[in-house]
């Protein structure tokens, strides 16, 4: 079966500015898909494009089997929630809701209660007749979900869905969001520069630069398993180690030089090959005295920030290698490492990235 | 002393502040409030010979304390209302119908300026205000030249052979609301630009994106927004263009008589100031209720609305 949503090789340019730069991306039915980037990555030129506020300059794009060459916003199984709600102002939150219900003709009984039903689900049951300004921002992402949602659409599209919301807010409404996309079984995209935010909400994420997807894959897999040292460094905080192969094995690999850092992977790497390897600050322990776990290396601390929950670190190896650390505060006598001490880092080789750009 | 350097201490904070408000308060008392107790004064009195051409309304003479009042302006008023009620209704008829036509011309103009690009948003705004540097008596003799019987627009059409005799345009309705329009134009797009502007685009496409047409957009969205705009516009054109006197003098026939006219007529001719600023008050009168009414019903519509706080749902 065709997936239910796929760009095939989709350029969009202003200009000279190539926003989307010959794109493919296949999406499932039921998917809660979300497109991460920073800003003028064309995650959002991508959006407006499934919505069909732009055509693309070339390539096609096909929703539910049907290609959307030609077809207007209004005639795709597609709604759109604008980043700053777009809500209008004149209008009361029922008024909003149902507005779409409206231009399909829907009146009387049959609208009320669609509204209802609406608002319900939003969690909005009592304020129908509250005009926008009279709401909290979170309300009025609800009130602008609810209108998105008010048409049935096969897919909804999402710009920075919690962009507007401070943090406690944002934290509760993304698993809200998650809930009321599982409950409708609808396709969502959601374009967000926050990468917990995509972390949370996401079944798959795709990693968008320059116009183009550096990556799609799953939360775990694109922190785990970056594919570039782009992606390994746009997600989380990372400590790089660029080196050539020294030694090679069957498991992994071992590099050259004073570092001779071990790392298991089934890449084909030659002997003499330059490599990144990263390594992600969790993965990364510290300690006092040596021990004869494998990839230990002796460092000194340069630097620490005592967060509550855990300690970061930034210590230096005598070659000037740096790695950034994250300990948890465990429950002992041992006082932590301080500001110019010596300790020893080691981590597993199994945690080991290796990158080959 | 001590007291006195702690007053002047705290002055300039307090002054400053004070200062912005009070110039403009000061120039609107001088020129806009004086001049307007002076007519209403004057309104109450009886006309002389002499100047000023009336009496004053109250005063200390050698009997001490004496007063000229009189309502017996505006008893003729209402003894010759017929005469002073076909030029008002003149006046407001062509007020009106001149609002109207600024408004079918200055809303789709207003719209593409607020649409457009920055840069040209500044050189389409400073078009419209361009004809507002030049006397508007230079204008109109302009458009005198224009419309004439062998004004351009005949010659031009008599040369290509569109029309076999000169047309009459002048001294007639339409070269009035030519004219008209011709002034009061900026008055209208201006206003209804500000708000066309802050439209957020985002509105449309939400609307369209949920299945709205071009007329429903426009419908729904686009003309209840830009009421404020409209009634601003039409206030602004409504209200001056009530009292114009120069524009149909200039333009219009002898047949339709209109408030100016009627009011010039009173001062200058008659010199009877006391009817004309009878008159004058009568016709502010007039305007101004039903407006400030509007305003009242305005500010207690917002009134409640913000009394209602945003309320967490439970």
């Amino acid at each position: 079966m065709a997936p239910f949503i796929r760009l095939k090789f989709v350029s969009k340019s202003f200009a000279d500015v190539v926003a989307v730069d010959n794109l493919s991306l296949d999406i499932e039915k039921g998917e809660l898909f979300c497109l991460l980037g920073a800003s003028g990555c064309g995650k959002s030129t991508l959006l407006r494009l499934l919505a069909g506020f732009e055509s693309p300059t070339k390539g096609t794009i096909e929703i539910d089997g049907h290609d959307m060459a030609g077809v207007a916003p209004a005639d795709r199984p597609v709604n759109f929630m604008f980043q700053n709600y777009a809500l209008f102002p004149h209008m009361s939150v029922a008024g909003n809701v149902g507005y779409g219900l409206r231009r399909a003709g829907v009146r009387g009984d049959a609208l009320d209660e669609r509204v209802n039903a609406l608002l319900k689900l939003v969690r909005l049951q009592n304020l129908g007749s509250r005009k926008p300004h009279q709401l909290s921002g979170g309300q009025r992402q609800r009130v602008a979900l609810a209108r998105a949602l008010a048409r049935r659409p096969k897919l909804l599209l999402l710009d920075e869905p919690l962009a507007a919301l401070d943090k406690k807010l944002r934290e509760d409404t993304q698993f809200e969001l998650v809930d009321i996309q599982e409950k409708l079984d609808t396709t969502f995209i959601v374009v967000t520069h926050d990468q917990e935010e995509a972390m949370t909400l996401a079944g798959r994420i795709g990693i968008m630069d320059a116009g183009q997807l550096v990556q799609v894959d799953e939360p775990r897999k694109l922190y785990e398993r970056p594919k570039n040292s782009f992606v390994a460094d746009f997600l989380g905080t990372i400590s790089f180690v660029d080196g050539v192969v020294g030694q090679r094995d069957k498991t992994g690999i071992a590099l050259d030089g004073d570092l001779k850092i071990r790392a298991i992977t089934n890449l084909d790497l030659a002997v003499g090959k330059a490599v990144r390897l990263a390594i992600r600050p969790e993965k990364i322990c510290l300690s006092r005295t040596a021990s004869t776990a494998p990839n230990q290396i002796e460092v000194v601390v340069e630097d620490l920030a005592y967060l509550g929950f855990a300690t970061n670190y930034r210590v230096k190896t005598p070659s000037g290698q740096m790695f950034k650390l994250q300990q948890q505060q465990r429950r002992s006598n041992e006082t932590p490492l301080s500001w110019g001490e010596t300790g020893y880092v080691h981590f597993d080789p199994q945690d080991v990235i290796v990158l080959e750009d | 002393m001590r007291g006195l350097v702690r007053y002047v201490a705290h002055l300039p904070a307090v002054t400053g502040r004070r200062l912005v408000i009070a110039l403009p308060l000061i120039w609107l008392a001088v020129f806009f409030f004086l001049p307007l107790v002076e007519t209403l004064q004057v309104s109450f009195t009886t006309p002389r010979r002499g100047i000023p051409p009336y009496a004053p309304l109250w005063g200390f003479g050698d009997d001490g304390f004496f007063t000229n009042f009189t309502t017996g302006n505006y008893a003729l008023l209402l003894q010759y209302w017929s005469d002073y009620f076909g030029p008002a209704l003149n006046s407001i008829k062509l007020a009106f119908f001149s609002t109207l036509v600024c408004l079918a011309f200055a809303y789709p103009m207003a719209w593409w300026i607020a649409r457009s690009t920055e840069k040209w948003r500044t050189i389409l705004l400073v078009m419209v205000m361009l004809p507002f540097w030049t006397s508007s008596l230079l204008r109109l003799y302009a458009l005198i030249g224009l419309l004439n019987p062998n004004g351009f627009i005949n010659a031009a059409g008599l040369w290509l052979g569109l029309i076999d005799a000169p047309m009459q345009m002048m001294q007639t309705d339409f070269s009035i609301y030519i004219g008209m329009v011709l002034t009061y134009l900026p008055l209208m797009i201006l206003p209804l630009y500000a708000v066309m502007v802050r439209l957020d685009a985002d509105l449309l496409a939400a609307a369209a994106d949920l299945g709205a047409s071009g007329p429903e957009i426009f419908r729904t969205i686009i003309l209840p927004l830009t009421i404020p705009g409209i009634v601003a516009g039409s206030l602004l054109v409504f209200i001056p263009a009530v009292g114009e006197f120069v524009i149909p003098a200039l333009l219009g026939g002898p047949d339709q008589l209109m408030m100016g006219k009627v009011l010039w007529t009173e001062f200058f001719r008659n010199r009877d100031w006391p009817v004309a600023s009878a008159i004058a008050i009568l016709l502010l009168a007039i305007l101004t209720v039903p407006i400030i009414y509007a305003r009242y019903q305005d500010g207690r519509v917002t009134a409640t609305d913000r009394s209602e706080r945003p309320v967490e749902a439970k």
